[in-house]
């Protein structure tokens, strides 16, 4: 494959932010994005950010893309290269034709700029100590006048930068004139010096964007916590998670306050720790309020013992999992689909979770209130898998939807009428022959339906048991149940090419948008490939049957060892040489360039020789 | 092992409370503890408190960790919802229990290696946060089901049954409990009946975070010469600062005392717990003053016992959060979700 070059372009690049961590620069960059969006255009962004506060490197990448691709497509045309720390490694990764955008107030040698590429020098520095005195001000607006700039260059509606300005400082109205006096005063300049720029990346007003909206996943999922009727939420802070329980703190205020008292219909506690949290979400569960928490995958493994105890006490519980970069602290602020495992299997002895795999904000609002659903309804923990480029990045997204006539299914809830008519009760009766038992919630009735709740084996009316065969029994209905979750989890969605294929491609998650692009990368190559975009996990049938309509069958993950192909060969009985593994576990979100290179290749080392040929040998 | 079935045959002349339960509504399975062990006397002693307050049995929940004294809930209250849990983690499970309905009464029992060794953490938090809940570590300074190993709660220098000595400092949990700010702290004897009773029915009315350190011998690993939770040493060296009575609000108060050793403290709802005092310079309002004495008496070889600290008005984790009066595993759906109209807001917000 050829090197990627940029090219003369109306709306479709991808500019990238080098920036200092702590330096103002992050809501000068939203400006930016945003009000691309403003002008129709959909835009994708990514913060790449370290474990710090103040100090190290900093990215921002916008892909623009009239098209609506979402995902990173790789490779960038425009960087603004503002940190000197990251300045040889941001200069290289610029494609070739593309530009350099950069600070151009202390002199730099030759040496550290490339022929390929378009250079363009502001003094910003320099104007902004000309212009401000104070030195807060000199820093801040450094990166307000950089987007001066940019907007002049590449067309911008200053218009829609000035409404956003508003916007963002309606609070602190004194803020607004000097940002946007910081602002034109970038843009003028750029518009009196930079006029001979020959900037072949140009913006234009679109209608792409639609009704969509721009939010993060874990606004998203902390939304659909409450649309699902969540009352308690206990969490213990860690990125990328922590902001879903900020996000439900901030939402609950707005709607879960009782307009006459003040009171508030929700609870939420920041336990010491992801034991406590897990603790509180399980007590909660067993008393009938619908629970969760948040965390991140070393909570994830602090949480094992009581997964287990809640999967075998059966007890609803929500977890939502924003997987970063393990094993260990690993890579804390960076993104991976790397808990599959620990989460479907969490917990000594044999267990299996339920998973839920969104792919967007639109789907984690959706499935976080389903997940509260499941998780009543099956009697057991459900995982929310999102991952940190889903819940901290800002996505274009389908507008969150919720139809009034919907209703929160709390399962197999026995009521104290129900008791007092004489109905039977055993706690792990199976009763309807789907494994799935009724329940009553503590201090339902004076002297019926009270049960003990144990971790350790208990017969079917929640008696303390020793007995093997009692032991093996509900082992077994516990299997049924999982058998009865089939039906009832999102189904995976499949969506086939225009022309046979013997190629099959498994993603889930956030690669979804990435994988869109490079189905149309593929497709001028003349590659087609059919896809299954896995939803949920257990697998349905539907899996299988993809797996067994095709000879290969790539699967796409952000991980190391290919954990969703584990868990496909072992759940699905499918032979293993069918599954190949295209992996991209470096802590950034997977690119569309990736995955068409990495496909295109095996696609071209697979390639089997057609049947007549075969013969003809 | 499997479960046993109290006979359910009851006695006519059984004597009822208000309610019309007898002792036995609020009994549980046979134990299957040791013969002697204390923690079956604190189980005698619930039963017996929440008969005399005459609770309805269905509207306690009862959560436990793991551990021989975790496991009495199932021999009491047979008619309540119940929890055995984890090990150590039974105050997390209570807290969440506690926020989804704030209506039943929350009986969390432990022992001193679930709270003062794997649950220290969980322990302190819940005191912490005053879950509104009555919290009884049944204390025998040993591991009782993994056979004697010591707890975190065993006197250094004490030795074991197999002769080994502990050289670790051990953890005083009413001192942890005051420092923490419970807002109900007592200490009792497993074999002193009538003042745990009477401790555990203030304990249940008190709208706040109760901690009860009971101790409790282990007669199969810490009950020879030489431990300082040993029946005979605590018989000899129980200091009780005050003596009992407990009057729920509703119980009318004929008993006359003699002025002078009498106080009367009048809890939040009304009851009132009457202190015979025996140690005349105790004051049970005085956190600082409780800790002062406890560390004094411990330091002359003392086991304290009684009601060391009450605060009559408590705060408690719903106050704090300012949760709706409804519990809310209550609340309907008209209450939880705000709607599409609601959410249509929210997405134009978003553009
Ligand atoms: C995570 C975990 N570690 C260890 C154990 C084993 N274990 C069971 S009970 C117990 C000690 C219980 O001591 P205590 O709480 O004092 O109760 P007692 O039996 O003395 O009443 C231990 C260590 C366990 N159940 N779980
Ligand atoms: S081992 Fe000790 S604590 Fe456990 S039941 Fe026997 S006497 Fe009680
Ligand atoms: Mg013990």
């Amino acid at each position: 494959m050829s090197q990627p070059t940029t090219k003369a372009s109306v709306n479709d690049f991808v500019v990238k932010f080098a920036n200092v961590n702590g330096s103002g620069s992050a809501s000068a960059n939203n400006l930016f994005a945003k009000s691309i969006l403003r002008m129709g255009i959909p835009v994708a962004c990514r913060n790449i950010f370290p474990s710090n506060i103040q100090g190290l490197p900093t990215w921002y990448e916008v892909r623009v893309s009239e098209a609506g691709w979402l995902g990173r497509r790789g490779g960038v045309d425009l960087m603004v290269a503002m940190n000197p720390q990251t300045w040889d490694k941001d200069v290289a990764s610029i494609d070739s034709g593309g530009y350099l955008f950069y600070d151009s107030s202390k002199p730099l040698p030759a040496s550290k700029f490339r022929d390929d590429v378009t250079v363009i020098g502001m003094p910003i520095t320099e104007i902004c100590n000309k212009a401000y005195t104070d030195a807060r001000q000199r820093q801040l607006f450094k990166n307000i006048l950089y987007i001066g700039a940019l907007s002049a260059l590449l067309g911008i509606d200053p218009i829609e930068v000035e409404k956003l300005i508003g916007e963002e400082f309606r609070a602190k109205e004194k803020l607004i004139v000097p940002n946007v006096k910081a602002f034109l005063l970038g843009r003028d300049w750029a518009v009196a010096n930079l006029a001979d720029v020959d900037m072949r990346l140009k913006l234009e007003r679109s209608g792409k964007v639609g009704d969509r909206i721009f939010i993060d996943g874990n606004s998203a999922a902390a939304l659909g916590a409450i649309y699902g009727g969540a009352t308690v939420c206990a969490w213990y802070p860690i990125t990328p998670s922590t902001s879903v329980a900020e996000a439900y703190a901030r939402y609950c205020k707005k709607l879960r306050t009782d307009p006459e008292t003040g009171k508030a219909r929700y609870a939420i506690v920041q336990a010491e720790d992801e034991l406590a949290s897990i603790g509180i979400v399980i007590g909660a569960g067993w008393n009938g309020a619908r629970a969760f928490t948040c965390t991140s995958g070393p909570g994830i493994s602090l949480m094992q013992e009581f997964l287990g105890l809640a999967y075998f006490a059966e007890i609803p519980s929500v977890v939502m999992n924003v997987q970063r970069g393990g094993p260990s602290t690993g890579m804390p602020t960076r993104t991976q689909q790397a808990d599959i495992l620990a989460c479907a299997y969490a917990s000594h002895g044999d267990t299996k979770h339920v998973l839920l795999f969104p792919q967007d904000p639109h789907e984690s609002f959706e499935m976080s209130a389903t997940a509260f659903d499941l998780a009543d309804r099956l009697q057991t923990p459900v995982f929310l898998m999102l991952d940190l480029d889903i819940g901290m990045n800002d996505w274009v997204t389908q507008p969150l939807t919720w139809d009034d006539s919907r209703h929160l299914d709390r399962g197999k809830v026995m009521t104290r009428e129900e008791l007092d008519a004489g109905k039977e009760f055993g706690r792990y009766l199976d009763v309807d022959n789907d494994g799935i038992p009724y329940r009553t919630y503590p201090g339902t009735h004076p002297t019926r339906g009270a049960y003990f709740t144990r971790g350790t084996t208990k017969d079917r009316y929640a008696r303390y048991s020793e007995e093997g065969p009692i032991y093996v029994d509900n082992m077994q209905r516990l299997l049924q149940k999982f058998e009865t979750a089939k039906a009832l989890v999102p189904r995976p969605v499949r969506t086939d090419a225009e022309r046979q294929t013997q190629f099959g491609v498994i993603f889930f998650g956030s690669t979804a948008p990435a994988m869109a692009e490079a189905l149309e990368g593929l497709r001028e190559q003349d590659i087609h490939v059919n896809t299954l975009r896995l939803r949920a996990f257990p697998f349905d049938n539907d899996v299988d049957d993809f797996i067994a309509d095709h000879a290969q069958v790539f699967v796409i993950e952000q991980n190391r060892d290919g954990q969703m192909r584990m868990l496909l060969v072992n759940e699905c009985g499918v032979d293993p040489t069918k599954l190949i593994s295209v992996l991209n576990y470096d802590g950034t979100p997977i690119t569309a360039r990736f995955i068409t290179r990495e496909i295109a290749e095996k696609v071209g080392v697979l390639k089997p020789i057609p049947l007549k040929k075969k013969v003809a040998r | 092992m499997t479960y046993l079935a109290k006979p359910r045959l009851h006695h006519p002349k059984l004597p009822a409370n208000k309610l019309g339960y007898t002792r036995r509504d609020y009994e549980g399975t046979v134990s299957t503890l040791c013969a002697g062990c204390g923690h079956d006397s604190i189980s005698a002693a619930i039963v017996q408190a929440c008969f005399e307050l005459d609770l309805p049995p269905h509207r306690i929940a009862k959560l436990s960790g793991i551990g021989c004294s975790s496991k009495t809930p199932t021999y009491f209250l047979g008619n309540s919802h119940g929890f055995n849990s984890v090990h150590g983690r039974m105050p997390s499970v209570l807290t969440g229990a506690n926020l989804a309905n704030r209506e039943l009464v929350y009986m969390g029992v432990s022992g001193d290696g679930d709270s003062a060794s794997i649950g220290f953490g969980q322990f302190a938090h819940a005191i912490r946060r005053g879950v509104n809940m009555v919290y009884v570590v049944m204390n025998n300074g040993v591991y009782g089901l993994t056979k004697g190993q010591f707890s975190a709660t065993a006197d250094k220098g004490s030795k074991s049954k197999r002769g080994v000595m502990n050289v670790d400092e051990s953890v005083d949990m009413v001192g942890v409990a005051l420092l923490l700010g419970a807002t109900f702290v007592a200490r009792s004897f497993s074999g002193d009946k009538e003042q745990l009773v009477p401790l555990l029915e203030a304990a249940i009315l008190h709208e706040g975070a109760a901690f009860i350190d009971v101790i409790s011998p282990c007669v199969a690993f810490n009950n020879h010469e030489g431990s300082t939770k040993s029946f005979d040493y605590v018989r000899e060296h129980n200091e009780a600062v005050n003596r009992l009575d407990f009057m729920p609000p509703r119980a009318e108060i004929t008993t006359q005392y003699e002025p002078g050793a009498v106080s009367e403290v009048v809890q939040h709802d009304g009851s009132v717990i009457r202190l015979r005092k025996l140690a005349d310079d105790y004051d049970p309002h005085d956190r600082i003053a409780a800790m002062t004495y406890m560390q004094e008496r411990q330091a002359a070889g003392e086991v304290v016992t009684g009601l060391l600290y009450v605060d009559p008005q408590p705060e408690d984790l719903h106050r704090n959060l300012n949760t709706v009066p409804v519990p809310l595993n209550q609340l309907g759906e008209r209450e939880l979700v705000p709607g599409a109209a609601a959410l249509e807001q929210l997405n134009a917000s978003l553009r």
